[in-house]
């Protein structure tokens, strides 16, 4: 049975790993400052008691005030998994996240979906463009408020 | 003096025999090696995730048939596992054993159709694809006396199944069990040590591990790669903690291993249904409580299942409303090809269209 680590189980990890990158934690999941994600997750790729080499999926969710990633991490090795999620994009124009591909290169392929279908850049992806649009698609469809 | 030579551009699909669907594959090719290669996606997009987020928890049954329309039950299973630990409904025992029965079978169907078109574009041109399909065709007769659907099944609600199997099921699905075996003897005389397969798929297309882990690679080509990772078993659902059965692994991670771990997995899940057939029991196939519509508290849940092409995840969101506020599908067949790229360059051409088959991806749940 893989372990669903809590969100307090995962902020007191990360926090070891990189200090003052946590902004708080509810029962499922650990928020992260999108600025220190780069570093955080390096540190939860690389650590043998984290230990995430596997990533399962990338996910943006539009909340109308704000974007949400959300990332659903598993470990082979522990058989243990943990969600991270990042708050962005509270001016809704331009939002931007750090890129996870040169930790995981499963996000390549997730992360253009998300820039695609919900407009949602991410900084440091190689090769950031549409995946399921055409270029010059007008809006991202997956936002809450296309064509409302 | 060496013959100086251009690379060219070819463009393979969307309509091409080879590409499973409606995918298209920029190519370059230097001579008759592949240099470069770039997938094109989007052919079949029907934006099923936004059309969930205005349809009730039991309407999305339907759309989820739509995405890999060779693997609707399993797509069905994974969709009401999120459902019900989002809302927190306990399923009953006999719908339980029937959704896996209908999954396992449906394991079966969608790994014969990967065999049957790896084998189509080995350059086996119609003659596998016959045999798969006619199994297949028997799979296809069981799921209609289930439910009445052949393709689009919709078989599965919160709770369990729409309606119990009639009586005439359990013969026939008793003598599918007794017959099955032999077809896969008779794959494995006619292919598995044929010299000409050996040839074409053995240490091509090669991964290392460590790779396929770290591009989120799942399923039965992690498993050709010597990885023990299934989810049956690393994190059991429904009762798959009650049944018996091994993981078949390969340690190549070549073309052939892929096909030699698909194949000994239809015999592990024949194995799996008679052990589920002993197993179930009488009793209603949903508890009578579950509402038509599902108003689960707000929150949000990630259920995920070993479908037959890798993880089959999905993330929902709810706002405590009818409908869900996000549904989000993790698909295993859009994921399996992030390393598309790197399998392809350096090899020929005819290499390039069995490594994509030898993936198995459906383009219903690549598009979505």
């Amino acid at each position: 049975m893989t372990i669903v680590l809590g969100g307090e189980q995962v902020a007191s990890v990360i926090e070891a790993i990189t200090p003052g990158s946590v902004t708080g934690h509810d029962s499922s999941a650990a928020w992260v400052r999108a600025e220190t994600w780069p570093a955080v997750a390096r540190g939860l790729h690389d650590r043998p008691e984290a230990d995430f080499k596997f990533l399962n999926s990338v996910t943006g969710v539009d909340y109308i005030d704000h974007f949400v990633i959300v990332y659903h991490l598993t470990s082979l090795g522990h058989n243990h998994s943990a969600v991270i999620k990042i708050r962005c994009g509270e001016a809704r124009e331009d939002p931007v996240v750090p890129s996870a591909v040169p930790v995981w290169r499963g996000a390549d392929l997730q992360e253009r979906e998300v820039y695609d279908l919900m407009g949602i850049r991410f900084e440091g992806h190689p090769n950031l463009k549409r995946v399921m649009l055409w270029e010059g698609f007008p809006g991202h469809p997956h936002r809450k408020d296309f064509l409302r | 003096m060496p013959i100086r030579t251009e690379p060219v551009t070819v463009n393979i699909g969307p309509h091409h025999p080879s590409t499973h669907g409606v995918f298209r594959l920029r190519v370059t090719f230097d001579g008759e090696v592949v240099v470069d290669a770039e997938p094109v996606f989007g052919y079949l997009h029907r934006g099923t995730e936004k059309l969930a987020e205005e349809r009730t928890y039991v309407q999305f049954v339907t759309l989820s048939d739509r995405m890999d329309y060779v693997a609707s039950m399993t797509n069905n299973q994974g969709f009401m596992l999120a459902v019900e630990k989002l809302a927190g409904i306990t399923p009953s025992p006999r719908g339980v054993w029937l959704r896996m029965i209908a999954a396992e079978l449906q394991r079966i169907a969608s790994h014969l159709v990967g065999i049957g078109f790896f084998l189509q574009d080995l350059g086996a041109f119609g003659t596998p694809l016959i045999y798969v399909m006619r199994e297949r065709e028997r799979i296809l007769d069981l799921f209609e006396m289930l439910c009445g659907a052949r393709i689009t099944v919709s078989y599965m609600r919160p709770g369990g199944v729409f309606m119990d199997a009639p009586q005439d099921f359990w013969p026939a699905l008793d003598t599918f069990l007794a017959d099955m075996p032999h077809y896969v003897d008779e794959y494995e005389r006619l292919i598995t040590g044929n010299e000409i397969v050996l040839v074409r798929t053995k240490g091509t297309g090669k991964v290392p591990a460590e790779t396929l882990v770290n591009a989120s690679v799942s399923g039965p080509m992690l498993r050709a790669a010597g990885l023990d990772w299934d989810l049956r078993i690393k994190d059991p659902y429904e009762y798959y903690g009650r049944v018996k059965f091994d993981v078949p692994l390969a340690r190549e991670s070549d073309n052939f291993a892929r096909y030699i771990v698909r194949i000994q997995e239809m015999r592990e899940s024949v194995k799996i249904i008679r052990q589920c057939v002993e197993q179930i029991e009488p009793g209603p196939v949903r508890p009578k409580e579950v509402p038509f519509l599902i108003r689960p508290p707000a929150g949000d849940v990630y259920a995920h299942i070993e479908g037959p092409k890798g993880e089959l995840g999905y993330y929902l969101v709810s706002d405590g409303t009818i409908a869900p506020y996000r549904c989000k599908v993790r698909a295993p067949s859009f994921i399996n090809l992030t390393l598309l790229r790197d399998m392809l360059v350096g090899w020929k051409v005819a290499d390039m269209i069995v490594t994509f088959g030898s993936i198995d991806i459906n383009m219903g749940e690549v598009d979505r």
